[in-house]
């Protein structure tokens, strides 16, 4: 990032460090937690201690970094290298992030900036229209509808978190993540001790991989109608008769035709059920158990909207709530082809125009790549 | 406290409660030495040899005479300690804790409806720390317990999302809850085995432990080095050797390649005596079947990396680099 942008951006996030201390806070049991840090332009500065809210606040202050992150793990000894921590435990995280939702309004609202110009298109190309050069990065700018695409998916984890796994609703934080999703985190001791194969055949069932049909019932031969799920059971038996057999009770005649469908027709039955009801995270993360997260509160540097509880998931709107930065109007060199709203606000589109805006929207599109500082 | 009769000792000889009942007997190593005790140091060699096959020791416990099938297991493990051969006793902890399996199994299912399951359940809760309780006739353990173990075998039907699952509970049978802890009762028998000092032995032993020496010796001759092979088939010996069930996929996969390396129908065909469901003839069959000394006389060829990755058979390593058959393993590293 070019100089004059970090200091326009560094200066916005500068006041929010200095004024919001009160949407900062370390989580519970911060003293067992590695922290780490990222500044504009420079590497991660990780295996931190921090201890409590005001020494969290001194750091953001005396830094102002771009990111800043903290482990969901717990540690014996969180500042030292990772082999020796001593890892002891750590929160269950989810990572829901609209970019890897299939959602046909994706499109409308992706550009193609080139690599070496800088130059935004809406179209893909095979080369930069500017600069003939053939690598792109795609930005994404705020969609309503991949919100609401990403709440869907949040309702769908904690469903499965609540009844199948038993974490309870108190246990559960959902987080906007800042950009374009929501981090989930789930603090139970039950499930703190899991190492990371367990979580991965976690995150599996979560996302409903790896179902064979004879866990429904229905075996290479011999079937019976029986062994079918009915829809009063609990977990993905009766999710999937819920399907199967659209919410009613399952008929003679509906479980004769998915027996005489036979094996291969019922996994590939399974096959387009997983991709509607499988929870759509990110199974990275949530393996994870060393992974140093972002820490709500502290600012996204890929848009400028801050990481934040909902307290309300279906009543939160992220581009009002999480937008936080100051509203004073700044002078900036936009570059963004596509329209996109921000507090309620429409802006947008710009074609290398020197416009004034409201801080949150100039450092948006500067921290997006969609602008320049004077 | 749970009581526990002879009976319960004898299906479970590996309890600290069977050290208790035997120092309560007053008898001594010294005395075991006597020529009446013989038949027991016979017993419990026979057990041991029939461990060392990768067969499960068989007794029957109704009408045999359950003072001696303790006591023969307290004397194969003088005599396996004394013989020192770590193998025999890894062979043998498998082979005692699939035998214990099999009556948890039964006593887990006889009195799942009459409220008396206290020895089994005080069993794999003492031992293995795991709490199964009982739902609708049947075994229920926490996902947390469950996925800690369950992430160890490769089957997909072990994934938690082919399990029935609610309010962080997972349903099993049976045969699914002890088969969960199968490896934690081998690891407890062994270091249990592991733990013993004996000072000196009966002389009516030595015979039996230069006996077991000697067996074991047998038994290297005949044991190929993994190292060799190409992790994917490594794996799958090691699944095959822990006793565990190894997919179709992977038996195929072991059997082709040995094949392919020149190995005999003979030579093979021992590899697969732990697996649980092993029948000499069946595997004989499959095998002649394979290298196309039978059936259709085709001869099968040793599956493609592409194949057993999509089968999660593949466990690639560096020296993969560049091949697309297991049986290039060797070859091209030799190239280079």
């Amino acid at each position: 990032m070019i100089e004059k942008n970090i200091t326009l951006i560094e200066g916005a996030f500068k006041e929010y460090y200095f004024n919001r201390h009160d949407l900062i806070h370390v989580p519970s049991r911060p003293i067992e937690r590695e922290f780490g840090f990222q500044k504009f332009n420079s590497g991660m500065i990780r295996h931190l201690v921090v201890r409590n809210d005001k020494e969290l606040h001194l750091m953001l202050m005396k830094e102002t970094p771009s990111d800043v992150y903290c482990s969901n793990g717990y540690y014996s000894f969180p500042n030292l290298p990772m082999s020796e921590k001593d890892w002891k435990g750590a929160d269950l995280i989810f990572d829901i992030d609209a970019k890897d939702l299939p959602l046909p309004c994706r499109k409308d609202h992706t550009l193609f900036k080139c690599s070496s110009c800088n130059n935004s298109m809406i179209e893909p190309q095979s080369q930069c229209s500017k600069c003939g050069l053939t690598k792109f990065e795609t930005i994404s700018v705020s969609c309503k509808n991949c919100i609401s695409a990403s709440k869907k998916e949040v309702k769908k984890l904690m469903e499965i978190l609540t009844t199948d796994l038993d974490i309870k609703k108190e246990e559960i934080e959902v987080y906007f993540s800042g950009n374009e999703g929501f981090h989930i985190r789930a603090k139970s001791i039950e499930y703190e001790p899991l190492g990371s194969h367990e979580r991965a055949d976690l995150v599996d069932y979560i996302m409903f991989n790896g179902a064979i049909p004879e866990s429904f019932g229905i075996g290479r031969q011999g079937n019976s109608k029986i062994s079918l799920p009915s829809i009063e059971e609990g977990g993905w038996r009766g999710r999937i008769a819920r399907n199967l057999f659209a919410l009613k009770a399952r008929t003679p005649k509906m479980a004769k035709e998915i027996i005489s469908n036979g094996y291969v027709a019922f996994q590939l039955r399974l096959e387009e059920i997983r991709k509607t009801m499988g929870v759509r995270v990110d199974p990275k993360v949530t393996m994870d158990i060393h992974r140093i997260f972002r820490l709500e509160g502290t600012i996204n540097s890929k848009s400028g909207m801050s990481k934040i509880l909902c307290k309300d998931l279906n009543s939160f709107e992220p581009f009002l709530e999480a937008c936080l930065l100051g509203d004073d109007i700044i002078e900036i060199i936009a570059n963004c082809p596509v329209q996109f709203r921000l507090k309620n606000k429409k802006f947008g589109p710009y074609n290398n125009e020197h416009i004034s805006v409201p801080k949150y929207a100039a450092v948006y599109m500067l921290c997006k790549g969609l602008g320049n500082a004077i | 406290m749970l009581k526990l009769g002879i009976k319960d000792l004898a299906k479970y000889p590996f309890l600290t409660e069977a050290g208790e009942y035997l120092r309560n007997t007053g008898l001594n190593l010294e005395q075991l030495g006597h020529p009446d005790w013989k038949p027991i140091v016979e017993k419990a060699y026979g057990r041991i040899v029939v461990a060392s096959s990768g067969q499960i020791y068989n007794a029957d416990l109704e009408t045999l005479d359950n003072d001696s099938e303790l006591l023969s297991f307290i004397v194969a493990i003088i005599l396996l300690k004394s013989a020192s051969i770590a193998t025999l006793i890894k062979r043998f902890s498998l082979a005692e804790a699939r035998r214990a399996e099999k009556y948890l199994q039964q006593d887990l299912w006889i009195n799942r409806d009459k409220k008396n399951l206290e020895l089994p359940l005080k069993i794999i809760q003492d031992l293995f720390g795991v709490n199964v309780s009982i739902a609708n006739n049947e075994f229920v353990i926490s996902v947390q317990e469950y996925l800690r173990r369950a992430v160890h075998f490769h089957e997909k039907e072990w994934k938690l999302v082919n399990r029935r699952v609610v309010n962080g509970l997972v349903y099993l049978t049976a045969h699914e809850t002890v088969r969960l802890i199968r490896t934690e009762l081998g690891e407890y028998i062994n270091s249990k085995i592991q733990s013993i000092n004996i000072d000196s032995i009966p002389q009516s032993f030595n015979q039996r432990v230069q006996d077991l020496i000697a067996l074991a010796k047998k038994f290297s001759d005949t044991t190929y080095f993994s190292s060799e092979y190409p992790p994917c088939v490594k794996h799958a010996i090691e699944v095959l050797e822990r006793g565990e069930n190894l997919p179709h996929s992977g038996r195929f996969l072991v059997a082709t390649y040995l094949l392919s390396k020149g190995q005999s129908i003979d030579q093979i065909s021992p590899l697969f005596k732990n697996a649980p469901d092993y029948s000499e003839k069946i595997t004989r069959y499959q095998l002649e079947h394979i290298s196309g000394s039978s059936g259709s006389g085709t001869k099968y060829q040793c599956p493609s990396c592409e194949k057993l990755r999509s089968e999660n058979l593949c466990f690639a390593i560096p020296d993969c680099d560049g091949i697309i058959n297991p049986v290039q393993f060797g070859k091209k590293r030799k190239i280079q």
